[in-house]
Order: C-alpha cells, then sequence, then structure tokens
C-alpha cells in the first residue's frame, strides 16, 4: 500500500473488484439479510423472525436469547424461564463454532455505522484525535455486569447503542439515531475504531466467547507477505494479527488465536498475496515457503 | 530521576497501572450515571401500563430483556415498545389506556411469549391480572354525577357487573331523579384501560393508575365493630342490644332514615309547628 491509497488496491487491480471484496459484500448481505428477515412481519405481517437480537423467535420454532443478556438478568436477581436459558445456550454454541465475535462483523447492525466512519476516515485521510485503551472495553463488560447486581435491573439497556439501534429499525428509532450517529461521529472524528474496537460490552463479551470458538482465520501463507501492511489497515482489532502473521520465530502458530478477531475476513479480501484464509483453530499447518512465494503476478503468462 | 529508576520503576508497569487507573476512573463515572438514570427510569409515569402479569416494576426491569416478542404477539397492537426520548424504560412494553387499551385476551398470548418470565407465567386467568385500578378521578366532570345517565364504563368492563358497579343514588338538584353512580371495585378491577378508553368525555373522568396511587390501607389497628360482630356471632364489648335513643317522650330517631320523628299523640295540646304553641293567646 503506498501512502494516502486505500488498501486493498493491488488485489483489486489483479484480481477485480469482485475478489478484492468477496467477503465484505458476504458480510454486509448477511448483515442486511439478518436484519430483512425481522422486517416482513410488522410491514407486511409475514412473520419469519419475531422479537429482536435480545430475544427472538424464528418461524415460531427457533427460539434464540443473547447470552449476556440472559446473565444480566441472572445478576439482577431473576431466574428466567427454561426457554430462555435453552434458546441463550443455541446462541453460545453456535457462536462457539462460527467465532464469538461474528456476531460483531456478521450481524450486529452497528457495525455497518463504524465501518462506515471508518472508511468515511481512510477517504478523507483524517489521522490522529484521541487514544483509548483496547482493555476499556473489559472495564466496560464489568460494568454491564455489575449495574443489575446493584441496581436490580438491566442498567446497560437504558443506553446499550446495539439494542437500541437493531430494536429502532424494528419497533420504532425515536431518537435512538441521536445515539447512533454519535457513534458515528466517535468513530470518525475523535478516535479511530472507538466503538467496536475499545468499549463496546457486548462485543467484549463475544470475545470473551471467541476465546474457545472453532473458526479461525489463518495466516496459512505466511512466508508469502510482503510487509505491504494492507491487513493491518483494514482490520478492525490490528493487534490480533501480528502474532499469527510474524511470530513464527517465536514459535506462533499462523492461526489467529484471539478472540477478539471479529472472522470479518477482510485481511482476506485484501491480501494480494493469499496469505490469509479460514481455518478451524487446530489447523496449524503453514503452507510450505516455495509455493507461497510465488507472487501472482509473477506466475501469470 | 536515575536513582528511582534502580529502585524498581517499570516504565512498562507504569503505563499498565495509569491506563487501569484511567480507565476505572472512566467507568466509575459511567457507572454513577448510569446508576442515577436507573433510580428515574424506574418512576414510571401514571399514565403508563404494563402488559398483564408484569412483575412489579423494580423487578420487571430485571428481568424484562427488551425483545418485542409480547408485543409482537399482542393481537391488538395495544403493547409497544418504549423508544429512546420516551419516558419509561427504554426498551420496555407499555401501552396507554386512553389510546388502545388492553382487551384481556383468555390465552394472554403476551404472557406465553414472554422468554424471561417479566410477564409472570403463573398468571393463566386474565380476570386475574392487576395492571393497575380504574378510578373515577374527576366527579365533577363524570356526567353520572350530574343525574345524566351514561354508564358507559359500566357497560364496556370486561368484568361485568363486579369490577364496576352501578351505585343508585337520589338526585338532590331535582329532588325526584336518580343518579347511576359509577362505583370501581379493586377486588376484580384488572386495569385494562377499556373504561378509560370508551369514557365519552373529552378527557376521561375514570382512568386506570398504578395501584400504588390509587389504593389507600386501614391501619391494621383498626377493628370494624360490625365486622367483628359478625365474625364473633355478638357483640364483643357491649350488650348486644338495639341502641337507645334518649328522647324527650313522644319523638323517636330512625337511624338510616327520616331521622328525628315526632311521634304526636292525637290529644295534644301542642301545635305541629312550635310556633303556634309559643304565639297562641294565654300562653301555657
Amino acid at each position: 500500500m503506498k501512502a494516502g491509497e486505500m488498501p486493498g488496491l493491488a488485489v483489486r487491480r489483479e484480481k477485480g473488484w469482485l475478489v478484492a471484496n468477496r467477503w465484505l459484500l458476504a458480510r454486509r448481505f448477511t448483515q442486511l439479510a439478518i436484519l430483512l428477515l425481522f422486517l416482513p412481519g410488522p410491514w407486511f405481517g409475514w412473520w419469519i423472525v419475531k422479537g429482536n437480537l435480545s430475544s427472538s423467535l424464528t418461524l415460531d420454532v427457533l427460539p434464540l436469547t443473547d447470552p449476556l443478556l440472559l446473565q444480566q438478568v441472572l445478576m439482577s436477581g431473576h431466574l428466567p424461564e427454561a426457554i430462555a436459558a435453552v434458546s441463550a445456550f443455541i446462541v453460545l454454541a453456535f457462536y462457539l463454532l462460527v467465532g464469538g465475535r461474528v456476531y460483531c462483523s456478521w450481524v450486529c447492525p452497528v457495525n455497518m455505522v463504524t465501518d462506515a466512519a471508518e472508511w468515511l476516515r481512510m477517504r478523507l485521510n483524517l489521522k490522529g484525535g484521541a487514544s483509548l485503551s483496547r482493555r476499556l472495553r473489559w472495564w466496560m463488560l464489568g460494568l454491564v455486569l455489575l449495574l443489575p447486581a446493584v441496581t436490580g435491573a438491566l442498567t446497560w439497556e437504558l443506553i446499550n447503542p446495539v439494542s437500541m439501534m437493531h430494536r429502532g429499525l424494528i419497533f420504532g428509532m425515536g431518537l435512538a439515531w441521536a445515539v447512533v450517529l454519535g457513534i458515528f461521529l466517535l468513530d470518525l472524528l475523535i478516535v479511530r475504531r472507538a466503538w467496536c474496537g475499545h468499549l463496546c460490552p457486548v462485543g467484549a463479551f463475544y470475545g470473551l466467547l471467541g476465546r474457545w470458538s472453532l473458526l479461525r482465520v489463518s495466516a496459512v501463507n505466511r512466508a508469502a507477505c510482503d510487509d505491504c501492511m494492507d491487513c493491518f489497515a483494514v482490520c478492525p482489532e490490528k493487534q490480533v494479527i501480528a502474532p499469527a502473521l510474524k511470530g513464527e520465530a517465536k514459535g506462533h502458530g499462523p492461526v489467529i488465536d484471539s478472540g477478539l478477531c471479529t472472522n470479518c475476513g477482510r485481511c482476506i479480501d485484501v491480501c494480494a498475496r493469499d496469505v490469509f484464509r479460514f481455518t478451524q483453530r487446530f489447523d496449524n499447518r503453514v503452507r510450505p515457503a516455495t509455493a507461497g512465494s510465488t507472487h501472482q503476478s509473477e506466475v501469470s503468462p | 530521576m536515575s536513582g528511582r529508576r534502580d529502585k524498581g520503576f517499570d516504565p512498562v508497569r507504569r503505563r499498565l497501572l495509569t491506563e487501569g487507573l484511567r480507565s476505572a476512573a472512566g467507568v466509575a463515572l459511567v457507572a454513577t450515571v448510569l446508576g442515577a438514570w436507573q433510580r428515574q427510569a424506574r418512576a414510571l409515569p401514571a399514565t403508563a401500563i404494563r402488559p398483564p402479569g408484569a412483575l412489579d416494576e423494580e423487578a420487571f426491569q430485571g428481568a424484562c430483556i427488551r425483545c418485542g416478542l409480547c408485543v409482537r404477539d399482542c393481537p391488538y397492537d395495544t403493547l409497544k415498545l418504549a423508544r429512546f426520548g420516551e419516558p419509561v424504560a427504554l426498551g420496555t412494553p407499555w401501552f396507554e389506556a386512553r389510546k388502545v387499551p388492553c382487551e384481556m385476551c383468555e390465552d394472554i398470548p403476551c404472557v406465553a411469549a414472554c422468554p424471561t418470565g417479566a410477564l409472570d407465567h403463573s398468571l393463566t386467568d386474565i380476570t386475574r391480572a392487576r395492571m393497575g385500578v380504574a378510578l373515577i378521578t374527576d366527579q365533577e366532570a363524570c356526567i353520572a354525577f350530574q343525574g345524566l345517565r351514561c354508564e358507559v364504563c359500566f357497560n364496556v368492563c370486561p368484568v361485568r357487573g363486579k369490577a364496576i358497579t352501578l351505585e343508585l343514588q337520589h338526585n338532590r338538584r331535582s329532588g325526584k331523579h336518580a343518579r347511576f353512580i359509577p362505583m370501581v371495585h379493586s377486588s376484580d378491577c384488572t386495569g385494562c384501560g377499556k373504561c378509560e378508553e370508551a369514557c365519552i368525555l373529552e378527557e376521561a373522568a375514570i382512568k386506570v393508575l398504578p395501584i400504588r396511587l390509587v389504593k389507600g390501607r386501614l391501619g391494621r389497628h383498626y377493628r370494624l365493630g360490625w365486622k367483628e360482630k359478625e365474625k364473633a356471632g355478638g357483640a364483643l364489648v357491649t350488650p348486644d342490644v338495639p341502641h337507645q335513643y334518649n328522647l324527650p317522650e313522644g319523638m323517636r330517631y330512625d337511624y338510616e332514615g327520616e331521622g328525628l320523628i315526632r311521634e304526636q299523640p292525637a290529644d295534644s295540646p301542642f301545635s305541629d309547628t312550635p310556633l303556634d304553641t309559643l304565639n297562641r293567646k294565654g300562653g301555657l
């Protein structure tokens, strides 16, 4: 990546726009599709999914409940119905399979807002701003879980932008637009990736879950890396890449083992050298250096 | 500062400590603001009614996960989720009786839909729901109190003849008509709000309000004599004899009736009106 250039340009030139954005497009499609599943009901009376991301019922058979919310209910001292526990367990099992923070990058509607802020930040070449610790989210998660024990209520839900936005889109926004706009501006002007990458306790919870999840991104072809830095530029949690990509000397496997990786696949999109691919957590194989070092442009006729 | 460095000054540890303190301070501030906000959020406006079976407000806000499944299964679109900026805790279900009241479905779908039991699943008979209690808030405006026939609240009440009854009273203004006064009985009122919705006035004179605002409570030491008497099968303190009024001869007292009655013997030297007696010639 050259200075002032958008990341992923190299692969776009070589393989075309579609390939350079395949995972991003898949992600946007999934995010919108999940949102759209909730909407035919209130709009036309065709009920596919009822409720919202806090708890839902799909086709009157599949109940799903946000496990973090259930945990807060338990902390408030209320023993919920069994169906809440069962439906939260289904969600837990799903994210343990596909990656905890798949919730963040493939489901959560706020991701589209913060990604838009990041895109604009790059486009306008906005640098600097304030800095926040990425560990702040663990404090936030602690706060979210502690508040119900003190107040006896789901206090975080008074302000939680994630559920507020999703519920708003389905049940009516009210003034929630102001909160969404606030997050957009915070990410754009004050701290880069402030909400999803530093503050959001929901993301922190799924990040915790992601420590034990199965589906992973692996820098399987790390020998081919030419240090273009495109993956670092696009990664919403760029600290997770380095150990896998550059940790060979320290004996680190090529699999990104941090729970904070959102499995967004953007690094796979922008890498012109096909360094990254999806695999499972126990697959620590590395592609032989000879095969990996073959650059696409070198073998093309 | 080399001396300090020698004594184990570790820049990494210092950075981590500073960062931790900053985070703790920031999060503590957020916690304080949110905690204070929570206390305010618990003050539900008097006109906001929770769905049937809702736990009391404090427990409800700990149990409700704001999913809206109750809203979706309400066949009459009575329920709505509080939006940001509305005076009800964000995302929780509520309704306003004057706009759309609860239709009291027999199968109570909203309660069945609740995944957490914030709407108590032990509520299976909708007539046992206690969403609030109706109250004639303005007797000056209610036309039944003016002696006009209305009885709309009585007629729309789903717990007909029990939650609202009509009490027959004498119309003292006209002197010859009756007044049919609606009276709410909290023992049977579910707080569904049908009466408030149907009230024919521009501003309803009957409103569903939170039970805690409406209900009074007699001091626990109070004993109502006639009830104790009924329970005991006889008076407990004084001999159970009819009360003797100490009245002048020729007078009697009709309790809860005409009041003081002069029983005039036929040969009385006195006239009906005392003035005649006083003014007659010759004096007594």
